[in-house]
């Protein structure tokens, strides 16, 4: 089972923060595997929050290739903060060249186009490396995009942060997301492991999802360039949320109601039920089925958590005004928040959706009972 | 014995044979009366016993006598069906028939004055793709599987035009026209006509479907067949249970359309009909010996004629025009309130209308009858060799709208041999995997609601000829004052719950509860290689 952390904070976290939660989690996952995904970026980065950052595992050969293409598509490197390991790495982690964080600067002439068109044009660039990387294995990247870095590998969580010192001071972020296990469901690669990452949008999950092949052939009939991959059953519903917020214009409160809607005779009984009768009808395919906890990050930068009725072991979240922690369990939140204010603490039931946002003062609430929002 | 004639046969050489045992007959003569085919009559036999006494005074000798039983004629109109009603009647059980073991000679025969055979059912062959599907994707990673019996469920699909979700929004922030869509159960009782049906199956039927609706709260609709509707149901609320179904013959949309200001209720959905799996590219069928006085009405046809719907809709020229025209005057009738698909036999011409539809912002639906799907009236060389199996043509008609990315908008139905070896669970799961949105069943209906005695060995199949034993498929008052409307009701209720509490024994171990498992292929596996390559899914050993 996979175990999953993730917190926001005011003040930069290392990554450490959140690996340590993983941790004393131990018993609930098997170690084989850790995904970060950090956001808001602090240390080092923080100067760069607007400048396309790009996040993968290469070698020496995929390091060639990647200048080659950076260069033919005009992005200059601003800053970097790779990890070139020196040690040999932990029993069971593949020894790598490299592990990329590098800041890019936009070519000059794409300082006119719209952001859209910028946010579809990195997706294009990360899928067309993931795809020259796929033909030799020399490139796996996990991301490029503005103030977004994500570490991958196989292997125990902390004995990576080790092996990688991902306790330098220069790595920082105020939204750090955990999960502690390489996907198990399907076959084992890095494209599998957990946080996915899309346009803004992350997730990670825990669980099952049943429905998942219905689901993925819904998604890649969309048309959507960055609806690939599904190695891993969870990256769906990163690619949900991305639909839902980026094409369709809905909230996450409409998320919530397409994975895990209401029952026809409870909509039946909603003040919106035409409009979320029309939504579960035309979104159907998109049904999760579960059972499933996900955690997600927006592009607001609004942590939330929500999971369907099938889920026996909620979630949980808690903490203190300015520092919030979701956890698949409660010692995660003691490990990283042990002073937290327990009457902040909570666990999303079967309707809810809980979230804090980047003001991070409160845990907020959202029922699947209460309107929903609708795109204008 | 007379001459012999080409087609003179011997008991030998019929399908079914008549075992009757003298001992344990009572001479009633149940069974020569309750006969559909008249095959047997009473039999006056003579004997011979043979007189020797002892010593020499008496000489041995004759003593004929006669006695008597059944006899089984061997013309080929009075040839025995196999039904099995003398047995049903026989207090002593002396009497039975079987099959014969060898090919029968019959079937040469079946042609007299040049007219083929024709006649009800099935198409005689119990072989099944369906019933070899596994469901192997048993959930075991993660929390507990789903109890069947206590989990709560949502067996529940769509039936309509289901707009892309960006156009559903705009529609929705827009006040614009969202086409109307039916949450039903996804097992739908597929169409069989008030004329091929008795008015008793029919009432049966309609009584249990109301039933599961209002008592047990299962949304299951039945769809009329080419048949027309009786007036009080068009008028009554249950009408909104009710698929009518148009086909080439407008049998019945006299009425039909003059019930329209009566209306309560709007129907559940229409059905055109351009072909059906039994019987596919030809039209329907209802022989003449059932059109009475009552169904002549409802069909508002003369009594006593053949009624052959055409195989073509004759108004149209091309299944684009039908498409367009059909599609849109039904509509237009209630208001654009009510869905309308069309259904097709099964063919590999399937994809070709798929995609008519999906340039149609009307059509509410495909429904595809597989050659297995049965019939009250056909001629037997359609039966037996015309059509196309249901398992590929729904899979590559699911697999086509995946491709074009509109799988939901057009949501796909399956009909035609769905539990003909009694699987209606698992053949019904299998094709939803594969990518129905729902199931129509016809002949398993018949079968566990009334009795039918058909088979996959061309047992019975009278249900042409007004003759049916059980009464489900004959006009005869005499007939079907056999069978029970409230019975009918009752077995039907008694299906729909076993086929419900299946469906959750399926879908519970594969950790589905709250959408019906379409397109779940991966849950699919097949042992034979070629069938698991042909319909993309997993191959297991």
């Amino acid at each position: 089972m996979c175990r999953l952390f993730a917190v926001t904070s005011d003040e930069p976290l290392s990554p450490m923060v959140a690996l340590r939660s993983l941790d004393v989690m131990k018993e609930g996952h098997d170690g084989s595997g850790v995904g970060l995904f950090m956001t808001d970026m602090g240390g080092e980065l923080e100067p760069f929050k607007n400048s396309p950052i790009l996040s993968g595992i290469f070698s020496q050969e995929g390091i060639k290739k990647l200048d080659q293409y950076m260069m033919s598509h005009g992005f200059l490197t601003k800053y970097k903060l790779s990890i070139r390991p020196s040690k040999e790495p932990p029993k069971g982690t593949p020894k790598r060249d490299i592990y990329l964080i590098r800041v890019y600067e936009y070519p000059y002439e794409w300082e006119s186009v719209e952001e859209a068109e910028i946010a579809n044009r990195l997706v294009q660039m990360r899928v067309q490396l993931r795809k020259l990387g796929e033909q030799d294995g020399s490139m796996v990247v996990f991301s490029f995009w503005p103030d977004v870095v994500m570490i991958k590998e196989v292997g125990d969580p902390m004995e990576i942060a080790q092996y990688l010192g991902l306790d330098r001071r220069g790595l920082q972020a105020r939204i750090i997301m955990a999960q502690g296990r390489q996907n198990t469901n399907y076959a084992i690669t890095l494209y599998a492991c957990h946080p996915f990452f899309l346009q803004g949008v992350a997730s990670m999950t825990n669980g099952e999802n049943t429905a998942f092949v219905p689901i993925r052939e819904f998604l890649t009939s969309r048309n959507q360039p960055g609806y690939l991959g599904y190695q891993s059953d969870s990256e769906v519903f990163t690619h949900i949320l991305h639909y839902t917020i980026t094409k369709l214009g809905l909230g996450i409160d409409a998320y919530k109601h397409i994975i895990t809607p209401l029952k026809d005779h409870e909509i039946g009984r909603h003040p919106d039920g035409s409009f979320l009768k029309t939504l579960k009808h035309s979104l159907r395919p998109l049904i999760i089925d579960g059972p499933n906890c996900v955690i997600g990050c927006l592009p607001n930068k609004t942590l939330f958590m929500a999971q369907d009725s099938k889920k026996l072991r909620p979630g949980v979240v808690g903490g203190k005004p300015g520092m919030f922690a979701f956890s698949s369990e409660m010692c995660g939140i003691d490990e990283a928040i042990p002073y937290r204010e327990k009457n902040y603490d909570a666990q999303p039931m079967k309707y809810d959706t809980i979230y804090v946002d980047s003001g991070r003062m409160e845990v907020k609430r959202r029922s699947q009972w209460e309107s929903c929002t609708r795109p204008l | 014995m007379g001459i012999l004639h080409p087609s003179t046969l011997s008991v030998k050489d019929l399908h079914w044979l008549i075992l009757w045992d003298k001992d344990k007959c009572t001479l009633c003569g149940k069974c020569t009366a309750v006969c559909p085919v008249r095959a047997i009559e009473l039999g006056v036999h003579r004997k011979r016993i043979l007189n020797v006494p002892l010593g020499l005074e008496e000489k041995p000798g004759n003593v004929y006598g006669i006695y008597h039983g059944i006899r089984q004629k061997t013309d080929p109109i009075h040839a025995c069906v196999g039904c099995g009603m003398c047995n049903l009647v026989c207090p002593n059980d002396a009497i039975i028939p079987v099959h014969n073991e060898e090919i029968s000679k019959l079937r040469f025969h079946v042609d007299i004055d040049g007219e083929p055979r024709r006649r009800g059912g099935r198409r005689n062959s119990s072989e099944s793709v369906l019933d070899q599907a596994k469901f192997i994707r048993i959930s075991m990673l993660t929390d507990p599987a789903l109890d069947a019996a206590r989990h709560e469920f949502e067996l529940r699909t769509l039936l309509g035009r289901i707009l892309a979700p960006e156009d559903a929004l705009e529609a929705a922030r827009d006040n614009g026209w969202i086409p109307p869509v039916r949450e039903i159960y996804p097992l739908i009782i597929g169409s069989m006509s008030f004329g091929a049906l008795s008015p008793n199956m029919w009432e049966g039927l309609q009584m249990g479907v109301a039933y599961l609706n209002e008592e047990v709260g299962m949304p299951v609709r039945i769809c009329t067949g080419e048949g027309g509707c009786p007036p009080r149901l068009l008028k009554s609320r249950f009408l909104k249970y009710v698929i009518l179904q148009i086909a080439s013959g407008y049998f019945g949309w006299d009425e039909i359309i003059h019930a329209l200001p009566e209306m309560k209720e709007d129907p559940c959905a229409i059905e055109i009909k351009y072909g059906q799996g039994a019987k596919p590219g030809d039209g329907g069928l209802l022989m003449w010996h059932k059109v009475n006085q009552l169904i002549a009405a409802i069909r508002g046809v003369p009594t006593g004629v053949s009624l052959p719907s055409p195989p073509t809709h004759q108004t149209k020229y091309s299944i684009e025009e039908a498409v367009a025209k059909m599609i849109q005057s039904m509509y237009m009738a209630w208001g654009f309130r009510v869905p309308v698909y069309p259904k097709i036999s099964g063919t590999t011409t399937a994809l070709a209308v798929l995609n008519n539809l999906a340039r149609n912002p009307y059509a509410a639906g495909l429904s595809i009858d597989g050659e297995d799907g049965g019939t009250g009236a056909a001629y037997n060389v359609s039966m037996d060799h015309m059509g196309h199996p249901i398992a590929s043509n729904i899979r590559d008609a699911y697999l086509n709208l995946v491709k074009i990315g509109m799988q939901n908008e057009i949501p796909l139905f399956a009909g035609g041999g769905i539990g003909k070896n009694g699987n209606l669970a698992a053949n019904a799961a299998a094709l939803i995997m594969l990518g129905a949105s729902g199931i129509q069943v016809g002949k398993y209906i018949m079968q566990a609601a009334a009795g039918c005695l058909g088979s996959e060995s061309d047992r019975c199949n009278i249900c042409n000829i007004n003759l049916c034993p059980k009464g489900i498929t004959s006009q005869d008052p005499r007939l079907y004052r056999r069978l029970d409307p409230e019975d009918v009701a009752q077995r039907l209720v008694d299906v729909f719950l076993k086929f419900d509490s299946e469906l959750k024994k399926i879908m519970a171990p594969l950790g589905r509860s709250t959408s019906l498992p379409i397109g779940m292929s991966d849950a699919l596996g097949f042992a034979e290689y070629h069938v698991a390559e042909r319909l993309n899914v997993k191959h297991v050993v």
